[in-house]
């Protein structure tokens, strides 16, 4: 069985929650003491049906305020798949948990209010998902009971988005219309819409090809930790510890050490107590090279012929996420893999307006939620390749030394 | 994992084993003094089993703490020192009992020994200077634990600050402290319980006994089966009978009910959840009954 992560996305109360409420129930993966729980709160509350959203609104002032502040991670399997779905929060204020679900998905959703049609926020968060190139999308045009499951105003929205999206890198749309409240086209199709002849939500998730998704051309393996054992039965052992962040390694290979640039032959692969002829995204295994070199945490091994940018000067997309913006001269902390640098920022080329697309390149910082285009000086290189090319080694975060707290997301540019 | 990967697909079973994998050497890397709760339940062990994958053939480099509340089951014990025997772990027992004759935490009578787990297990980590906190919770349990980062910040007084967590993208875990302060880390975050099964039977871990089915003396209350112990007496209008039971979690056997099963396997156990209408801790656990955000009050104290 594999597995498919996806996160909604989406303005507020465009019904994120419920429908993920709707896919959890119509799908068989709420208990019945879950269901109970929310049967009653819904009644107390004196709300006409059962709510569906407070299946994953799980907070006390999420309950309180009726809105999703935090990523929820719900989990279901269907016979071919098992589904890791992050809720993520609506509200513009909570954009850096939106940023937190969407990073790790294979798969956004966004929802849509068939009555309002894109809102700023709708268009922020298709341009983030693009941006953390979540390789697909579907777009759900919810709420199609408000609108009586209208064609019109379906293939409208539809329009308006795919003209938008023609701007993004989105390498795999689907557009569903949907009402997430009465469980149309949710999980098996609706009879009130005879007109879209596309699948259901859940049959379009269990059907998705994610096999391609990974980066299987450049073997990139980013040392985590050395493991030496120093006991008597494994007096010599030495190995590399780490997770694979792209292509395959195989036991003969000839590779470089990055950054010190000396080479080696693989010796063996060890996954726990086991030996593996191969290891490719996302194995953590235990390299041992047959050259005694001077590895760290930090390094990254790599093939000679294929080898990662060494570079102290990062450009990369940042999405920021403290209430304190970004500023040129400012310093931060960067973690890049299993490297954490001190870095300054040299340069803001550009702040992106999320609903024109428009480069404002007068601006002098970066608000909270803005997303612009940064240049990074680090204080030591790292081992980087194209966000594009690959979600690992093109990744980072900022953080902010005096607080610790993680404060920006970057994604290197080509 | 199987032999030949055509597609190069992971099973999600082994993707969930080689992320948790990437946190434990995270944290061992970055963190100066981790320690790894260890309660004995199968969530610990599966946690510990991962732990011992990450760092082979060397030892695992954190030592495991248990919070011992007294009213523990004996079967979970012996368990517990198996384990920390054949991997040649030191032991940190924080003893709720210890606790309360030294004054660490108040036992008025009304309070549980769940709840008392709470000052037992900061004190543990404040005495100890423990940076960092492998915990068991996984996602699915509950609604609470639906939120929390896998890299969960507490504060100097060990608390959670559910609306104000730290991001976190993709693996790239932000592990910064001040001093006094301490990270939780939930390396089984996104596991479900069958997953957990599925593990359980895939490695052959060892599982405390009372796991599986077997013959005990219980009586029902507050709609829970519950043992029969000297720590648990029988109330006006119980009675104790013998019944065929098994657990689903394992906690203070004064709050943790059994449920009738003839489950012996594994994969007996795997056939039952599989089609089991109500969450392990809804159906039984007494800790999580007293109100609707019992977790969360209890986590942003402090609790596992
Ligand atoms: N009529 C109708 N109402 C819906 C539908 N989907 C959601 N709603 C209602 O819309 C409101 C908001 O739904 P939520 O699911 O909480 O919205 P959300 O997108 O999760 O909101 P945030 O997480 O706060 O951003 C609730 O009152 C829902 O019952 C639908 O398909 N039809
Ligand atoms: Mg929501």
């Amino acid at each position: 069985m594999d597995l498919l992560r996806f996160a909604t996305a989406g303005s507020v109360d465009d019904g994120k929650s419920t429908l993920i409420g709707r896919l959890l129930l119509d799908s068989k993966a709420i208990f019945e003491d879950q269901l109970a729980a929310v049967e009653a709160t819904s009644q107390s509350k004196g709300y006409d049906y059962t709510d569906l959203a407070l299946l994953t609104d799980g907070l006390r002032s999420e309950r309180e305020q009726g809105i999703t502040i935090d990523v929820a991670y719900r989990y279901f399997a269907t016979p071919s798949r098992k589904f890791i779905i992050a809720d993520t929060p609506g509200h513009v204020q909570y954009t850096r948990n939106m940023v937190t679900g969407a990073s790790t998905a294979d798969l956004g959703l966004v929802l849509v209010d068939a009555r309002h049609g894109l809102s700023e926020q709708s268009r922020r968060h298709a341009v983030l998902l693009s941006l953390l190139r979540v390789p697909h999308l579907v777009l759900a045009v919810n709420k199609m009971d408000l609108v009586d499951y209208s064609q019109e105003r379906f293939d409208e929205i539809k329009r308006e988005f795919s003209a938008f999206a023609t701007k993004l890198t989105i390498p795999d749309l689907a557009v569903i219309p949907i009402s997430a409240l009465k469980g149309d086209n949710v999980v098996t199709r609706s009879e009130a819409m005879p007109w879209y002849d596309g699948s259901s939500l859940l049959h379009h998730l269990e059907n998705v090809h994610v096999a391609s998704d990974r980066d299987l051309r450049d073997a990139r393996f980013p040392v985590q930790y050395v493991v030496r054992p120093k006991s008597d039965d494994h007096h010599d052992y030495r190995g590399y510890a780490g997770q694979v962040a792209g292509g395959v390694f195989k036991p003969g290979d000839e590779v470089v050490v990055l950054p010190s640039g000396m080479t080696a032959k693989i010796a063996g692969i060890d996954l726990f107590d086991r030996e593996v002829d191969e290891a490719f995204p996302p194995m953590s295994v235990t390299i041992r090279l047959d050259d005694e070199l001077d590895v760290s945490r930090g390094d990254l091994i790599a093939r000679p012929n294929n080898q990662p940018q060494v570079t102290q000067d990062i450009d990369a997309m940042v999405a920021w996420m403290s209430t304190t913006p970004l500023r040129p001269r400012q310093r931060l902390l960067v973690k890049h893999t299993t490297r954490t640098v001190k870095a300054l920022v040299k340069e803001l080329d550009y702040r992106l307006d999320v609903n024109t697309l428009h480069r404002d390149q007068e601006t002098g910082e970066l608000g909270v939620n803005e997303i612009g285009r940064v240049r990074l000086r680090t204080q030591q290189p790292l081992l980087v390749d194209p966000y594009s090319r690959n979600r690992t080694t093109g990744a980072f975060i900022l953080i902010d030394e005096a607080t610790g707290v993680t404060v920006g997301a970057g994604m290197i540019n080509d | 994992m199987s032999a030949s990967h055509p597609d190069y697909r992971l099973s999600q079973l082994d993707q969930l084993e080689a992320e948790s994998i990437h946190v434990f050497r995270e944290v061992a890397a970055e963190f100066e003094k981790p320690v790894l709760m260890f309660s004995g339940g199968k969530d610990s062990i599966v946690m510990l089993r991962l732990a011992e994958k990450a760092f082979f053939p060397a030892k695992i480099p954190f030592p495991v703490l248990q919070v011992d509340t007294g009213y523990d089951f004996p079967e979970v014990l012996e368990c517990r020192d198996e384990w920390v025997a054949r991997l040649g772990l030191r032991l940190v027992v924080a003893s709720v009992e210890e606790a309360i004759a030294s004054g660490v935490v108040v036992d008025d009578g009304r309070t549980t020994r769940n709840r008392m787990q709470i000052g037992t297990l900061l004190h543990a980590i404040e005495e100890e200077g423990f940076t960092a906190a492998f915990g068991g919770g996984r996602r699915d349990e509950e609604k609470a634990r639906a939120k929390e980062r896998v890299y969960s910040h507490r504060d100097e007084f060990g608390q959670w600050d559910p609306k104000n967590q730290r991001p976190e993208l993709w693996s790239l875990y932000n592990g910064r402290i001040h001093s006094g302060e301490h990270m939780r880390i939930f390396p089984l975050s996104n596991w479900t319980e069958l997953d957990i099964w599925h593990y359980i039977d895939r490695e052959q871990i060892f599982i405390p006994s009372i796991y599986f089915s077997h013959q005990r003396r219980v009586f029902e209350r507050d709609g829970m089966l519950l043992t029969e112990s000297e720590h648990n007496p029988l109330r006006a209008g119980e009675t104790a009978e013998e019944r065929t039971v098994r657990f689903r979690t394992v906690g203070d056997l004064t709050l943790t009910g059994c449920v009738e099963s003839t489950a012996s396997t594994t994969t007996e156990i795997i056939d039952e959840i599989a089609v089991a209408r109500l969450t392990e801790r809804g159906a039984t656990r007494g800790d999580d009954r007293f109100s609707e955000a019992a977790m969360e009050d209890r986590k942003k104290e402090g609790y596992f």
